[in-house]
């Protein structure tokens, strides 16, 4: 009891005091508009919204296959080998990479050769940042599947490939699905990585090639400037951005409660 | 039907453990053939050679000669094929958990690239009818999960999954021992009705099931067959002072 | 070696069985000595020998339904167990043969001495030599033993039909005879029967040793089948 008082109080306090400074900003125009110059009331975060659900979709489509596919090929095909051993360190290493070095690197890899900031390299600096978790976690809840699906599978003369998709993988769905989403979690609130990729950007934008809004950045941004008008829409920002991925993580959950896991004692 | 299984000069190893040792027998169609002896003696690792379930460990290497219904399984034949038609059920039953009763029982026809509804769902009836399980679950085929059976259940769940690819063969490795005596008796009433259409082994430490169910026994000790003969002269007068000093508990 | 409470019941079961052998062997041995020389008082032993026997039949039976219920017993344990509960059907026999025998006696008291073609000491010495050997075979699981038994009944069947044939002959000659003769003839025919049982404890031993049935081995190759009615 104890244990858990001590583990949601930090977090509640979080949102208590967010829901304090941020929600007297909350009005329909921080959804619907974009920044305004400074010294002019009103705007919003509209692009900074938008830009960080592009950034995350961006950053899930790559990092949730390649994370997935290493925790498969980790945990059902290459046990033991050097190369899953290899795949295992680089992955710890990568996880253990400051967020401004991932956003330093993947400017020298992306940006640089295309010449100008882009929502696409934001997207590949945080879906980078995903691997890991996803493929640690995929490989361990794997792992946890029973030897004996697997072996029912089997016997069943269901070649070993297949039984690995549709047996291993789909029993340790859920497990799966929760690596997947505390990855997203982390990195929808990263913003070092996104200064030397995305590089924000006060109008509209959804093109990949161009430079991108997002609201951890926004919110930085803001914060550090000396306007009382864009602290208060920082604050505003926090709040929203914490909201977004509560709901963006309970909408993963309902959605999923529904179809695989059904029936499951 | 069922096919007759040939086994010559069996051997096989785990690593440089040798398990099985020139294993000779003639396993009869359509008949139940009861394996025992004490634990450790090699009998569920025959019984993995007959469906190439032996090879799924790395380290696990056979040599010799097993023909079922006259086919080469080793040499003429890749394992996934002899899977399809060597079913296989095992000693705590495995359900898929995340999947309902009508799913585990498609299991096998599913992965294997069948989709027509009405097929499937004439085979699931016909699967569940055979393992004694359809009239306790036509109604909740899709909605309950296969682990929110019962153990006995699940285990009929777990035949009728290995029977809907309609195999030739069905390997039972102890398939009662997790269960209690009412769920043991419908199993071993199962097998009795089952050995018309199917040949099947069943790898017991029950004596008395081997006696109830199978028409001929083999005792297996230290990776060896020692006696195999009809089930009568093994358990009333058998050859080999071996068989006797285990089958009555000398030792064992 | 497992099961050892298992196999000290088995051995119990055959202690017991060995009490009612000698409660049995000494019953026809009083018997025919009361035959002998008259002794009515040998016959109440046999009398009351025949009250224990018959008590230690129920107990042995018992003892026996227990293990098989409980114990599960295969192969040489099963078939000893078997053997056991015939044996002791048959032992119980023979100590009613003992008994028959030693009624006889009591009703020849009373009538005079006659001198019969009939030698009951031989039969008896024949009948006594089978029952123990039998029994021998039994406590020693010899199966040879057992087999040397089995022809050893054709003397005995013998002698009883000479007898049968002289004591009627002495029947319709002599028939101020006729009773003893009468009596005569029955204690003939319970020491036949005695030769009998002392076989089919001969062939139970057989069965328990080896796994072999050999009763009835002479007729069976000549026996019409049984479902089918003529």
């Amino acid at each position: 009891m104890l244990a858990t008082v001590l583990v949601v109080a930090p977090l509640v306090a979080i949102f208590v005091y967010l829901v304090y400074k941020g929600a007297v900003s909350l009005n329909w125009a921080f959804f619907t508009h974009n920044p305004v110059p400074v010294g002019e009331t009103g705007g919003g975060m509209a692009n900074a919204i938008v830009g960080s659900g592009i950034l995350l979709g961006v950053g899930s489509l790559i990092g949730i296959p390649v994370g997935i596919a290493g925790g498969i090929f980790l945990a059902e095909f290459g046990r033991g080998t050097k190369l899953a051993n290899a795949i295992r360190f680089t992955a710890d290493v990568l996880n253990g990479v400051p967020s401004i070095v991932m956003g330093i690197a993947v400017y020298s890899l992306v940006v640089v050769p295309q010449g100008h900031f882009s929502a696409f390299s934001g997207g590949v600096a945080l879906g980078i940042m995903m691997i890991p978790t996803v493929c640690r976690t995929t490989e361990e809840m794997l792992l946890m599947v029973p030897h004996a699906v697997r072996e029912a599978a089997l016997a069943l003369g269901v070649p070993n490939w297949r039984s690995v998709l549709s047996i291993t993988v789909r029993t340790a769905s859920a497990g799966i699905i929760t690596g997947c989403m505390l990855a997203f979690a982390r990195v929808a609130g990263e913003t070092a990585p996104l200064i030397f990729t995305a590089f924000g950007n006060v109008g509209w934008s959804e093109k990949l090639s161009e430079p991108i809004a997002a609201l951890p950045l926004q919110i930085y941004v803001y914060a550090l400037s000396p306007y009382d008008e864009w602290h208060r829409l920082a604050w505003a920002g926090a709040l929203v951005l914490i909201v977004l991925i509560v709901l963006a993580v309970s909408l993963v959950r309902y959605v999923t409660s529904r179809g695989v896991l059904k029936g499951a004692s | 039907m069922g096919v007759s299984i040939e086994v010559t000069n069996l051997n096989a190893w785990y690593g440089t453990n040798h398990t099985l040792q020139e294993i000779n027998l003639d396993i009869p169609a359509n008949h139940a053939t009861a394996l025992i002896g004490p634990s450790g003696c090699g009998k569920s690792t025959f019984v993995r050679c007959l469906n190439r379930m032996h090879e799924t460990n790395p380290i696990a290497r056979v040599t010799g000669t097993v023909l079922i219904g006259g086919l080469d399984i080793y040499a003429d034949a890749k394992p996934v094929e002899i899977r399809r038609r060597v079913g296989m059920v095992f000693q705590r039953p495995n359900p898929f958990p995340t999947m309902s009763i009508y799913d585990n029982v498609a299991a096998g026809l599913k992965l294997n690239g069948y989709s027509n509804h009405k097929v499937l769902d004439e085979i699931v009836e016909k699967s569940l009818k055979n393992s004694a399980l359809w009239e306790e679950v036509k109604d909740e085929l899709k909605k309950k999960s296969g682990a929110s059976l019962s153990g006995g259940q699940q285990q009929r769940l777990c035949i009728a999954r290995a029977l809907a690819v309609d195999p030739e063969v069905l390997l039972m490795d102890e398939p009662a021992s997790a269960l209690d005596p009412v769920s043991t008796s419908k199993i071993e009433d199962l097998i009795f009705q089952l050995k018309s259409q199917y040949t099947i082994v069943i790898v017991t430490h029950n004596m008395q099931q081997a006696a109830r169910v199978a028409e001929k026994t083999g005792f297996f000790l230290n990776g060896r067959m020692v006696e195999f003969d009809s089930t009568h002269k093994i358990f009333t007068n058998p050859s080999d002072k071996r068989t006797e000093d285990y089958i009555t508990g000398r030792f064992g | 070696m497992t099961r050892i409470r298992f196999q000290q019941s088995l051995e119990e079961l055959k202690e017991q069985l060995l009490v009612m052998a000698g409660l049995a062997e000494q019953s026809i041995q009083r018997a025919v000595e009361a035959y002998r020389v008259r002794d009515l008082s040998i016959c109440n032993l046999v009398s009351i020998s025949e009250m224990a026997i018959n008590r230690l039949e129920r107990e042995i039976d018992q003892a026996a339904l227990d293990l098989l219920a409980m114990e599960q017993p295969m192969a040489v344990d099963l078939r000893f167990i078997l053997s056991v509960i015939k044996i002791n059907a048959d032992l119980e026999r023979v100590g009613d043969a003992a008994k028959s025998i030693s009624d006889r006696v009591r009703s020849m008291e009373q009538m005079a001495q006659a001198d019969l073609p009939v030698d009951i000491p031989r039969m008896a010495e024949l009948a006594e030599e089978m029952v123990r050997k039998s029994l021998q075979s039994f406590i020693e699981g010899d199966a040879d033993l057992a087999r040397s038994i089995l022809t050893m009944d054709d003397a005995v069947d013998a002698m009883n039909r000479a007898a049968y044939k002289a004591l009627t002959k002495v029947m319709e000659e002599q028939s101020h005879l006729a009773p003893q003769a009468l009596n005569a003839l029955m204690i003939s025919r319970a020491l036949e029967r005695v030769a009998d049982h002392a076989t089919n404890i001969a062939e139970d031993v057989i069965f328990w040793v080896q796994g072999d049935d050999v009763r009835h081995h002479k007729s069976l190759k000549t026996a019409p089948d049984p479902y089918i009615i003529e």
